[in-house]
């Protein structure tokens, strides 16, 4: 009559299919999820799952049912208090509801809250940004690892047996096994030989005792295992992260009034695929925040973000600040090192040349790559010309205007295809 | 040796097989009639994939049940819900799934509630008797997910899935309340499918035939309403009469609504259906238990499981969340074997047929021909509506203040009763909508009529978005009035197609 059958084993994953409907069928909403979370998120926190909030009213699965008003009569339980005819207060929720249904109506206008992963995360990160499908993939990769030998190991599948090292050790233990009973039965032959030469009244029987127990012996030896699993040796391989080396990244912002808070969203996610593509090629990798007006200042993030300052714009300010930062505690014979610029191109007229200089001479011979974006200038000024000359006499510079977030893509091209040949 | 079928709280397949066996043979003593089981034994991942798709062992693919599966899935993760301790199919043999995580105690509570409770609800219960075939539904299912994937794979997902979208919006109303249904075959499914497509199809050109009959008065036939009678299975009406759907369109709107009526009855007989596993679980492991056949340590986590599952908060109280379903079911089919074997003077006035009547025949009788509605409506005894405290409370938007129309003493017990039987009655709790006519002559609209009960209106913002629906189905214009019982139209909501 009972039949019991274990379905542990099989796919766990039967919703996958329906989860990854929802999720393209609600694009929409959770593409604006996404780029409020990237808002919300930390640079250096880009990389991993997200909870993600849509309103439950759009996803909803509308039904014919009845609205509020009207008569409605329903019984509860846990009287305590009321008789008959009493007449009491509405609740305050809503007019048609019941103390009731209070909780239900509620549910209603909820969040309605759920995980993506992170490689969906990543997915419609990148979709704002055009990335091309290869570097999607490369950014999307975890680190690698190699595969190194380490040693030998008892257990493993049988392709990775090691022979030699398996009938070394199965050779050894026959060996051990074998030699008492070897050394045994010499000794035993001896004396048979010796009963044999001497002969004597009770010699067949001592003979016959002998060859028994010499037979008894070489059968011993004889059923030692040329090989047992005891014996097996395989080749042990471990997961080792590819070797890489360090890496040190400068934001340099400007926060001058000009800079509003859409370009510094902008200029926000420009910093985060600088980072994302620093950790796929990098172990380790710090951040170094530099924020300027006509002073530069080394922040934190936060602050790097969030706090506004006015004033005038002196680029060279933060030039300045990032070679002596560079000389103090990132020697470039240690680090790699990247700077992203962003700024609206406002610069006071005479500091532009002095930039320009101080790139070519001290910086650029230092850095891996300069990148350098203009969000939404009114029109190139000085700084930008200038900075056209950098790029003219380094191939590690680029500079790009941005209007739209799909410009952002193009700064990084240079670092993207040198990634991909390697 | 202790004659305890186990020890510890871990369990194993020969211990599920021992107790099952021996919940088989008591529930056999008291005459429980099931289908055959099946107990699976899976892990918490694969209850969260059970759950999200709501009951059925194998569905179609689409995005409500990943919606369903993500909310599980996040609540489950915070700790906000645990996870049932069971699901259970009606199928034939009755599929039950255990948790690999739960103790051994727990797993015997499942099987005497599941296989030997839900099962024999539904085998003996008059709903699932009409309504569904156990035998057919796995076959059916597996025949529906195949029929959809294949119209993906022709149509593209978009397109299938809008039209399930609009399908599943008027799922509740796809349904046949008053006529058997033909039962579900899905060798027949799939033969008759094709021939079905090509015929309906015809059937439909035929209805819309636009070159007049001979002989035919204009003004006849313009006054002849369509349908002659209302209806009110939408989905039906829509497979057969709408004007532009595909036959594989037509074929969808089958399937969902052939769907929905396996789990109409279901929806009918919660509190029943519950309460009779319960009161089995609780019945056959005290049993269990008397016979020394389980410790005092298994009874107590028993119970401890079962008093929080029969819980049942005040109104007042914050967890209040409705009438709980087990309690209530379980209170009462106590309460019925109650009334049989001690029954109160009170109890002879009020049930003269049952007092005192062999509590197995009453109850087995009780759960064959009664669904929650007529449950309560025969059953709930003042005696309990004592002990539940019951009161009911009316809500008329027209006065300032709520009233209390009863509470549980002598002139309140029926009134009570009558109330709480029509809070289960889903007429009552779904607006009532049916088709009216359709516009044959002039252009092809669809009118629904609302049959509007104690002057509740339909929620104007979802029947909008339900119109949408029926209007990409329909394909044409779709209104609904909501009517009066004295047959004033008060109301006409109404959505046109799109132009595109």
């Amino acid at each position: 009559m009972t039949q019991v059958i274990d379905r542990r084993l099989n796919g766990k994953n039967k919703s996958a299919v329906n989860r990854r409907r929802f999720i393209r069928r609600f694009r929409q909403q959770i593409r604006e999820a996404v780029s409020d979370a990237i808002s919300e998120r930390s640079i250096t926190d880009i990389d991993s799952g997200e909870k993600i909030n849509i309103p439950a009213r759009d996803i909803g699965e509308p039904t014919f049912r009845h609205g509020p008003g009207g008569e409605r009569e329903a019984v509860y339980p846990g009287n305590t208090e009321y008789v008959a005819g009493d007449k009491i207060k509405r609740p305050p929720e809503g007019g048609g509801e019941g103390k009731g249904q209070a909780g239900n109506g509620g549910e209603g206008m909820d969040d309605f809250a759920f995980n993506l992963t992170r490689e969906e995360f990543l997915e419609f990160f990148f979709d704002d940004l055009a990335l091309p499908d290869l570097v999607k993939t490369q950014l999307a990769t975890q680190v690698e690892f190699k595969q190194v030998r380490a040693g030998y190991s008892r257990a493993g599948i049988p392709a990775n047996i090691n022979v030699i090292r398996s009938l070394k050790g199965a050779l050894s233990r026959r060996i051990a096994l074998r030699t008492p009973h070897a050394r045994q039965a010499r000794a035993l032959e001896e004396e048979l030989e010796r009963v044999r030469a001497t002969g004597g009244a009770d010699a067949p029987v001592r003979i016959a005792e002998l060859e028994e127990e010499i037979r008894r012996l070489r059968a011993r030896i004889n059923v030692i295992p040329f090989i047992d699993t005891f014996d097996l040796r395989y080749n042990n391989r471990i997961r080792q992260p590819r070797p890489t080396t360090q890496a040190v990244m400068f934001c340099l912002m400007d926060v001058s009034g000009s800079m509003d808070e859409e370009r510094k969203d902008i200029a926000k996610l420009f910093f985060i695929l600088l980072y994302l593509f620093l950790t796929r090629t990098y172990e380790r990798i710090e951040v170094v925040f530099i924020r300027h007006h006509t002073t530069a200042k080394e922040v934190d993030e936060e602050d790097f973000f969030h706090s506004r300052e006015t004033g005038g714009t002196v680029v060279s300010s933060a030039l300045e600040l990032m070679y002596k930062v560079i000389g103090e505690r990132y020697p470039s014979s240690l680090w790699n090192i990247y700077a992203a610029q962003a700024s609206d191109g406002d610069n006071w007229n005479d500091d532009s040349p002095l930039c320009r200089n101080l790139l070519i001479e001290k910086i650029m011979p230092l850095l891996q790559y300069f990148a350098y974006v203009e969000i939404k200038p009114d029109e190139h000024q000085s700084l930008w010309r200038e900075y056209q000359h950098v790029k003219a006499r380094c191939a590690n510079f680029a500079q790009q205007r941005i209007d739209a977030l799909t410009d952002i893509y193009p700064v990084f091209r240079k670092l993207f295809k040198k990634k991909a040949a390697a | 040796m202790s004659r305890y079928l186990s020890e510890g709280s871990e369990w194993t397949f020969e211990l599920i097989d021992r107790y099952a066996q021996e919940i088989g043979r008591i529930a056999g003593e008291f005459g429980l009639d099931t289908y055959p089981n099946q107990i699976e034994i899976i892990s918490a991942e694969q209850m969260m994939d059970a759950y999200s798709s709501v009951g059925m062992p194998v569905g179609y693919h689409h995005w409500s049940y990943g919606k369903q599966f993500l909310n599980v899935e996040q609540r489950y993760r915070r700790g906000h819900m645990g996870l049932a301790y069971e699901i259970v199919i009606n199928s034939n043999p009755c599929i039950a799934y255990l948790m690999e995580e739960n103790t051994m105690a727990m797993q015997a509570l499942v099987i005497a509630h599941a296989a030997y409770g839900h099962n024999s609800f539904f085998k003996g219960n008059y709903l699932f008797r009409t309504w569904t075939s156990a035998d057919a539904i796995i076959d059916y299912l597996l025949f529906a997910r195949n029929y959809v994937s294949e119209c993906e794979q022709r149509h593209g997902e978009e397109a299938v899935e809008l039209i399930l979208d609009s399908c599943h919006a008027l799922m509740n109303y796809g349904v046949d309340r008053y006529k058997r249904p033909s039962p579900l075959s899905a060798r027949e499914e799939l033969q008759r499918q094709r021939e079905r497509a090509d015929y309906l199809q015809s059937q439909v050109n035929d209805l819309w035939r636009t070159i007049p009959k001979k002989g035919a008065r204009e003004e006849d036939r313009a006054q002849k309403r369509f349908p002659s009678e209302p209806q009110e299975n939408l989905l039906y009406f829509i497979e057969k009469n709408a004007p532009l759907l595909e036959p594989w369109q037509r074929e969808l709107v089958r399937i969902v609504r052939k769907i929905a009526q396996y789990f109409y009855p279901q929806r009918q007989t919660q509190v029943m259906n519950e309460g009779w596993a319960t009161f089995w679980h609780y019945t056959l492991l005290n049993r269990l238990y008397d016979e020394g056949l389980v410790n005092e340590g298994f009874m107590l986590e028993i119970l401890q499981t079962h008093t929080s599952v029969i819980h049942q908060p005040p109104y007042d109280s914050d967890h209040f969340g409705g009438i709980n379903p087990y309690a209530l079911g379980f209170a009462m089919m106590s309460d019925i074997r109650r009334l049989c074997e001690q029954p109160t003077d009170e109890d002879r006035r009020w049930f003269p047929d049952i007092a005192g009547a062999d509590w197995l025949k009453t109850l087995d009788f009780a759960m064959r021909n009664f669904k929650d509605e007529s449950f309560v409506a025969q059953y709930l005894s003042p005696r309990l509506m004592r002990e539940l405290k019951l009161f009911a409370v009316l809500d008329d938007d027209r006065r300032r203040r709520l009233e209390i129309t009863a509470i549980h003493n002598d002139p309140g017990y029926r009134h009570l009763r009558q109330t709480l039987a029509a809070q289960y009655n889903l007429g009552d709790r779904e607006p009532n909508i049916q088709v009216y006519h359709v516009n044959r002559e002039g252009d092809r609209s669809l009118t629904l009529r609302h049959l509007q009960h104690r002057r509740r209106p339909l929620d104007a913002d979802t029947a909008d978005e339900v119109l949408k629906h029926l209007v990409r189905l329909w394909g044409f214009t779709v209104r609904i009035e909501t009517v009066e019982p004295d047959g004033r139209v008060v109301k006409t909501q109404e959505c046109r197609v799109a132009q595109a």
